[in-house]
């Protein structure tokens, strides 16, 4: 008796991304981080083809931020003063990107400024050679005011600039078209909103080998399986061959994860959940593992610790 | 696979005598189909067509139980691959590997501390579902004492994991009164362990690591007469991991092959280079049945129950809290009034910290359909009106001897039409997080605790 395995082809393919240009290609990175390119659900390589492993990036931010667990000021100390030192530490920590988010606010608590953007931008692209995305405070004015002259400063790095979002993308669309940058589209985990939203951005003009979708994710008990569940069927309607499905995701498990108590407070919390930094840790990658098998092409993560785990496990999942 | 009207019709004698109630055995089929009628309406159906509809009818993937003196746990009968296509429905049991060569004293410790651990999770008490205890003495008679250990300090369901039939005869002595899983029957052992395994009236584990050995082994023990089957593929790492169980659940869904249609049990930590939790994570997502882990962690333990639950969520229902107001320590006329939506994690998350806070508090959970606080609010399901209806409705005006509501931060815009919605009443915009609710009060509230 032999049992012949079930495969099932795909009609559609993921669109592969290309982040970050080397100097022949008219940028300064070291390297070029490409993902996408799926003609299978997630590490199923026995029927089709998964030319590139989920990417894991590093929060960085361009100040040390206020309201952080204690143990990811613990896991990078010093180096969070000073946004080139915590790029430098991200890379050496093996990021394959370095995600950096603009704060709202100066160490002085007056508001960011576009030159103080460009000088941080400019900072951390000499501090690594590793490919960048940088994505604003979350405001929508603010967004646009420090993004525009930070897509500037770094023309034809291919930068992924954030976050686009249904109320607010023509700006940072615009600054990607007219400085050779890529975007990332996000909306509230909804697979037509997904879509609309990637369809406005194209319509602007920028071709899709530049769009990231962002289809939201939530952390441990805290939402995930709606956004579980909603990359899934995104991948499904990709390789089904609905077009404006098919592009690469993006989600940040790291940001959802440390927001949680379980993963911010310590003390004060019930005993049943056990030690506070494994506990914390095992959120951040529980989380980051379970999205992985929901068709994650790009992570985004705050804790070194929680890349080296999760990289172990994608290391395995790829290997043929 | 269900059978189509017609396949069915071709199984009835087709005489049309209408004994059944039906006009022609077509109708009948029909009816059949839409699960609208009962196969035993016809006596003329032959032993060999009921056989073959009711293998038909059976679930692709057999439903096995297991209880414990206290205390069941069944899993299978799964009819999707992924959670949005309808939902999975039985949660996999999470069972902790201990040891007959444990000592006693230690044994009863360890059993009795993870047969304690339960942690609440959005009002649902989450905990291990039992034992996995190992013969590895290879001794009956050490296996059977430790069984009798473990028993003492757990009543929750058990695994055996044996090698030979007679440590399995054992272990079921040790076992009266439950129903315990024998863990494994292999090319090696089969027809023995099969034989224990249906004396007892237990289910049984096979262990093989390819697809095909398994098929043989599920195929040899139903023979010999045990129908509840679990298998155990071997897992390696990850990836491994994921094409094995994936291939398993198409096979039985898509291909309806019935030899692999049994629920699948895995040992995540138990392979060298794995990290435990990440690799049971991977096999809650993805597809396993019973999951035995080595360590005992809480660290670990809480977040693997928190997943299985989200997995195991049906999409379709959000988990809710009735509409209302709840009662915190003991409130008073005096005590601040919160409002907050029926999401449970919602819910939860402002109760506990109330709760946690020594705040005595109304809190009014308004009827949002189960939403968080924004995802309502961008609903349109938690607005000024909804908010107002609540807190009249709900009685607040006649418990309290203030007027001030605190709404969450997260909707701050809100105040102004609440103002309108409810005349004369203050509204207080909280934290946006339900962590600061306590330093909130004590800074605002102007009553004091
Ligand atoms: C999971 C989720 C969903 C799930 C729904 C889950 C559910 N049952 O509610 C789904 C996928 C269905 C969904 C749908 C939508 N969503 Co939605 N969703 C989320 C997500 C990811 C998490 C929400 C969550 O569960 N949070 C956890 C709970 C516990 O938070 P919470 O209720 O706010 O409670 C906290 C605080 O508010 C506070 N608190 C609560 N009550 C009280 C009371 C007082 C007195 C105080 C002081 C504090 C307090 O304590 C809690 C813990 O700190 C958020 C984004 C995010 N990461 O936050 C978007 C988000 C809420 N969704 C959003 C949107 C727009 C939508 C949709 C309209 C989009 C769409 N798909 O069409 C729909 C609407 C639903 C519909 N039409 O049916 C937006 C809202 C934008 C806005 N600011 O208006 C968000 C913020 C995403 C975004 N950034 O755009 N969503
Ligand atoms: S009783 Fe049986 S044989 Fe008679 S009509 Fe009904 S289905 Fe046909």
């Amino acid at each position: 008796m032999t049992i012949e395995l079930h495969k099932e082809k795909s009609t559609g393919a993921v669109r592969s991304v290309t982040l970050g240009a080397t100097k022949e290609q008219g940028g300064s990175r070291s390297r070029t981080l490409t993902i996408g390119g799926e003609t299978a659900l997630p590490f199923l390589d026995f029927e089709g083809s998964l030319p590139n492993r989920p990417a894991l990036a590093l929060e960085i931010r361009d100040r040390k931020p206020a309201d952080w667990s204690p143990l990811l000021y613990e896991a990078w100390g010093e180096a969070m003063n000073d946004p080139a030192d915590w790029a430098r530490a991200a890379e050496a920590a093996g990021a394959d990107l370095i995600y950096l988010v603009l704060s709202a606010t100066q160490s002085d608590d007056s508001p960011n400024s576009p030159e103080k953007a460009r000088a941080v931008v400019r900072k951390v692209l000499e501090a690594t050679g590793l490919p960048l995305a940088v994505a604003g405070p979350g405001q929508a004015e603010l967004d646009n005011e420090l993004i525009v002259p930070v897509a500037e400063e770094a023309k034809g790095e291919r930068l992924l600039l954030g976050i686009c979002e249904d109320k607010n993308y023509r700006t940072i669309v615009a600054a990607a078209l007219a400085n050779d940058h890529l975007v990332q589209s996000k909306t509230p985990m909804d697979v037509n909103l997904s879509k609309q939203l990637v369809i406005l951005i194209h319509d602007m003009g920028l071709p899709l080998e530049r769009i990231v979708m962002d289809p939201t994710t939530g952390a441990l008990g805290y939402g995930i399986e709606y956004g579980y569940s909603v990359m899934e069927r995104l991948r499904l309607a990709a390789l089904q061959g609905d077009s404006m499905t098919q592009q690469p995701m993006l989600v940040n498990p790291g940001e959802e994860a440390w927001k949680v108590k379980e993963s911010k407070v310590g003390e004060g919390v019930p005993e049943a959940w056990g030690d506070w930094s494994r506990r914390a840790l095992n959120w951040e990658a529980m989380t980051a593992a379970a999205l992985v098998h929901s068709g994650a092409d790009l992570l985004v993560l705050r804790h070194p610790e929680s890349l080296r785990r999760v990289r172990a496990v994608i290391d395995d999942l790829v290997a043929a | 696979m269900p059978l189509s009207g017609l396949e069915i019709y071709k199984l009835l004698p087709q005489t049309n005598c209408k004994e059944c109630g039906y006009p022609t055995c077509l109708a009948f089929a029909m009816k059949l189909a839409a699960k609208q009628a009962e196969l035993k309406a016809c006596p003329y159906v032959t032993d060999e067509s009921k056989a073959k509809l009711e293998a038909a009818s059976a679930p692709p993937i057999r439903l096995v139980e297991l209880a414990g003196e206290d205390g069941k746990i069944a899993v299978g009968n799964e009819t999707v691959l992924y959670r949005h296509e309808k939902t999975f429905y039985h949660r996999p049991g999470l069972f902790l590997r201990v040891r007959d060569t444990e000592p006693a004293e230690a044994l009863t410790k360890k059993v009795a501390q993870a047969d304690g651990f339960q942690v609440d999770y959005v009002g649902i008490d989450l905990g291990l579902d039992g034992f996995a205890v190992e013969a590895a003495s290879g001794d009956p008679a050490t296996f059977a004492g430790a069984i009798q250990t473990v028993r003492g300090a757990s009543k929750k369901p058990l695994i055996l994991l044996v090698s030979t039939p007679e440590l399995a005869k054992a272990g079921i002595e040790a076992c009266a009164g439950t129903r315990p899983l024998l863990h494994a029957a292999t090319a090696d052992n089969a027809a023995g362990m099969a034989e224990v395994a249906k004396a007892a009236g237990a289910p049984l584990a096979v262990r093989a690591d390819s697809l095909d050995g398994l098929a043989e082994l599920t195929q040899i023990v139903s023979q010999a007469g045990v129908e509840d089957i679990v298998l155990d593929p071997m897992l390696q790492l990850y990836r491994d991991s994921l094409h094995t169980l994936t291939q398993l659940r198409r096979l039985a869904l898509r291909k309806n092959l019935r030899s692999i249609g049994y629920p699948i049990l895995t040992f995540p930590g138990a392979v060298n280079g794995a990290d435990e939790p990440l690799m049971a994570a991977e096999h809650i997502a993805k597809y396993a049945g019973f999951i035995v882990i080595e360590q005992f962690d809480p660290a670990t333990l809480y977040p693997l129950l928190v997943l299985r639950q989200n997995i195991y969520t049906d999409p379709q229902k959000p988990i809710q809290v009735q509409p209302g107001v709840y009662e915190i320590n003991a409130p008073d006329g005096k005590a601040p009034v919160l409002v907050t939506t029926n999401f449970s994690i919602t819910y939860f998350s402002v109760a506990n910290e109330v709760e946690g806070s020594g705040w005595p508090a109304w809190l009014v959970v308004a009827d949002a359909e189960g939403m968080s606080v924004l995802t309502a609010w961008a609903a349109g399901k938690f607005d000024a009106e909804r908010i107002a209806k609540a807190v009249k409705g709900f009685g607040v005006p006649e418990k309290v001897g203030h007027q001030r509501v605190i709404i969450p931060g997260a909707v701050a815009v809100l105040s102004g039409e609440l103002e309108e919605e409810l005349p004369g009443w203050e509204i207080m915009v909280g934290p946006r997080e339900a962590v600061d609710i306590g330093s909130f009060l004590k800074a605002m509230w102007p009553n004091g605790k």
